[in-house]
């Protein structure tokens, strides 16, 4: 490891600051938060911690954010997928359009998000009168919060691959072909190997997201208890009823969720790191 | 299995990479294509794999042994494609990579598992990398990475095998060996090949026959001793090597270059008609006193003696600098140092007249 000039030239305390600060900032504002989450959530023992999860209202509104997220993240899956194939294999016109669009959702407010599908399929919306007559229920119903849910988190596959996929070119592609290999065997054999850390890491990132979104789903979930709520939202409605160790107890496990998302993440990106890196070559040339 | 190219064509937007290009590969033959970068090898090298789709044109057309394969997709026509970055299977091993090939085959035409088994060993062996089988590309040299996607290449048992810039991406001591090896390995299994190269060192030592490419042409073809020493445009000549460069023009049937006249045979040239010289390094001598022999005085500026030619530089009246090269043991007998004054002779030379020298320069 090559050592950064500036470490060695800045004076020891001005280290011992910034360190000191960092340190101070990280634990006032997240692991402080994060400890209260669980102390809260204890307060009033294990048995009240565990009761929280027999509430058939919790219960409900667990199985709904697995079911989003069983959705949603299969979904971005493929379009991830796909979007990068496009992006980095081929030239076409607009492509840097796309890859600005692909990042809307990071740019717009959750809450805009949500409210698109409410314009689009509420009672009022576009298609409002259309879907009433078919009797298809989108908004505050469980399809809206999967849309949005989709519409929230999909960058995150496409984002992780472009940049690979790009970098890899399509040299491997081509040898592939040339052997024979039809476009299927092309790519299970060579193309998704070569993403297949990148492609986890991305959809861990999507998981955690799609399981803690608040904003847009709150918007077209209308809030019914045992029918619309996810997680998050279960979590502001016990909350606001003063049922503390109830909010804290479902917030634990989304926390616990967070946690796993960073192991998974620190892990991956180790993964991904050594498998880009060619490893020097230590043999020398053998050649009569 | 011969190969034939016939009026290829091919544009990128404004840029014509091929302009009706035609080659012929004899069965067997090893043919190197040779050209500057941006001079449509690499492109011909992809039509003819179809990676790559020629213009539409009626009149064009990719042959394999007679047999017209335009239509055809790349993995159907079994060729054997060496990429120039290698483009082994990054998450495979070498055993892995060279079977792959193999495995890909329909069902019914593929070989069981230890027929594949044998043919890779076999090609393993070919290879000399036989206790490398369970390594990862990652974990190979250059070298043996451009031998393994050459074993891959094999496997299919191709048709042609084509190679593109194999060797650009090695030092220069592993591209002298494995050059020399690919050409014994040649030899041994006879497959027509075409290789794709920039380096004229490489296409003259591998080559059956060079074909010289530039601006999506081919400026002339033949055997190496042909485009080598009977070069039949400027271009060739300064593309095979180093050459010294002098500006005349024609008089009265004379080829007048400063202080050296040459007779000009061939066809009658107007008098004026710009022509140019061009002389190998190693065409040239060095004498102390004028001895009969067409040359001009120059001054020795350099002398180089390390590697397998002494090579010696030299200022001319004119101020134009001009090289030459001879082995040592005359360089021995000539004795020179530098800032001695010297006369320069000339024992073979190319001229060609400026009109000549335009053609092909037509965009």
């Amino acid at each position: 490891m090559n050592a950064n000039p500036l470490t060695r030239s800045d004076p020891r305390w001005l280290r011992a600051l910034l360190i000191a600060l960092t340190v101070l900032f990280l634990g006032l504002f997240l692991i402080l938060p994060l400890a209260t989450v669980f102390l809260e959530a204890l307060r009033k023992g294990v048995g009240a911690y565990f009761a929280s999860f027999r509430d058939p209202a919790a219960r409900s509104a667990i199985r709904l954010t697995l079911l989003t997220a069983g959705i949603a993240v299969p979904c971005n899956l493929a379009f991830g997928l796909v979007a990068s194939w496009a992006i980095a294999k081929f030239e076409f016109k607009g492509k840097s359009m796309l890859i600005t669009l692909i990042d809307l959702p990071f740019a717009v407010s959750p809450v805009i998000s949500g409210l698109i599908y409410v314009l689009m399929f509420g009672a009022q919306g576009w298609f409002g009168p259309w879907l009433a007559a078919h009797h298809v229920h989108i908004i505050f119903a469980v399809p809206g919060i999967v849309l949005a849910t989709i519409f929230v988190t999909f960058p995150f596959v496409a984002r992780e691959l472009i940049p690979l996929m790009q970098e890899q070119d399509t040299d491997e592609e081509y040898a592939a072909i040339s052997l024979g290999a039809s476009g299927w065997q092309t790519f299970w054999r060579v193309t998704l190997p070569n993403v297949k850390w990148a492609l986890l890491y991305g959809v861990v990132l999507c998981n955690a997201r799609a399981m803690g979104e608040f904003g847009a789903v709150s918007v077209v979930s209308g809030h019914i208890r045992g029918l619309t709520n996810t997680m998050p939202l279960h979590v502001e409605i016990l909350y606001n009823e003063y049922n503390f160790v109830a909010a804290f107890a479902v917030a634990s496990l989304l926390a616990l969720l967070a946690l796993a998302t960073l192991i998974a993440k620190t892990a991956l990106e180790s993964r991904i790191r050594t498998g880009a890196q060619a490893v020097e070559p230590l043999e020398m040339e053998t050649i009569a | 299995m011969s190969i034939e190219a016939r009026n290829i064509s091919k544009t990128f937007g404004d840029f014509h990479a091929l302009r009706n290009v035609t080659l012929k590969v004899n069965d067997g033959e090893l043919v190197a294509l040779l050209g500057p970068s941006g001079s449509g090898k690499t492109t011909l090298l992809r039509i003819i794999a179809g990676l790559e789709e020629a213009d539409a044109d009626p009149s064009s057309a990719i042959l394999f042994h007679g047999e017209d394969v335009s239509a055809s997709r790349a993995g159907q026509r079994r060729v054997g494609f060496v990429f120039q970055h290698y483009a082994l299977f990054r998450n495979m091993t070498v055993f892995d990579n060279i079977a792959f090939g193999l495995r890909v085959r329909p069902r019914r035409q593929r070989p069981t598992e230890s027929a594949i088994r044998k043919k890779v060993e076999e090609l393993l062996h070919l290879i000399h990398l036989r206790e490398l089988a369970p390594r990862f590309p990652s974990q190979l040299s250059g070298g043996q990475r451009q031998r393994v996607a050459l074993a891959r290449a094999l496997a299919i048992e191709p048709r042609v095998l084509l190679l593109d810039e194999p060797f650009g991406a090695l030092d220069a001591k592993v591209r002298h060996g494995l050059r020399r090896w690919l050409r014994r390995l040649h030899d041994e299994i006879h497959v027509t090949s075409l290789l794709v190269t920039h380096d004229q060192e490489e296409a003259l030592e591998v080559a059956d026959r060079v074909a010289v490419m530039r601006d999506g042409r081919i400026e002339q073809e033949g055997t190496p001793e042909e485009v080598y020493h009977r070069p039949n445009s400027e271009f060739v000549m300064d593309f095979m090597g180093n050459v010294n460069l002098f500006h005349g023009r024609i008089e009265s049937g004379k080829a007048v270059f400063g202080s050296l006249v040459l007779d000009h045979a061939g066809a009658k040239v107007p008098d004026g008609q710009g022509a140019r010289l061009f002389v190998r390094p190693f065409d040239l001598d060095i004498s102390r006193q004028q001895n009969g022999l067409p040359g001009m005085k120059a001054r020795v500026t350099r002398v180089q003696l390390a590697g397998a030619q002494v090579r010696i530089e030299l200022s001319s009246e004119s101020g134009e600098t001009l090289q030459v090269e001879m082995p040592h043991s005359r360089f021995r007998e000539r004795a020179v140092a530098p800032s001695d004054d010297v006369f320069v002779t000339l024992q073979d030379s190319r001229i060609f007249l400026e009109e000549q020298t335009h053609r092909g320069e037509v965009s």
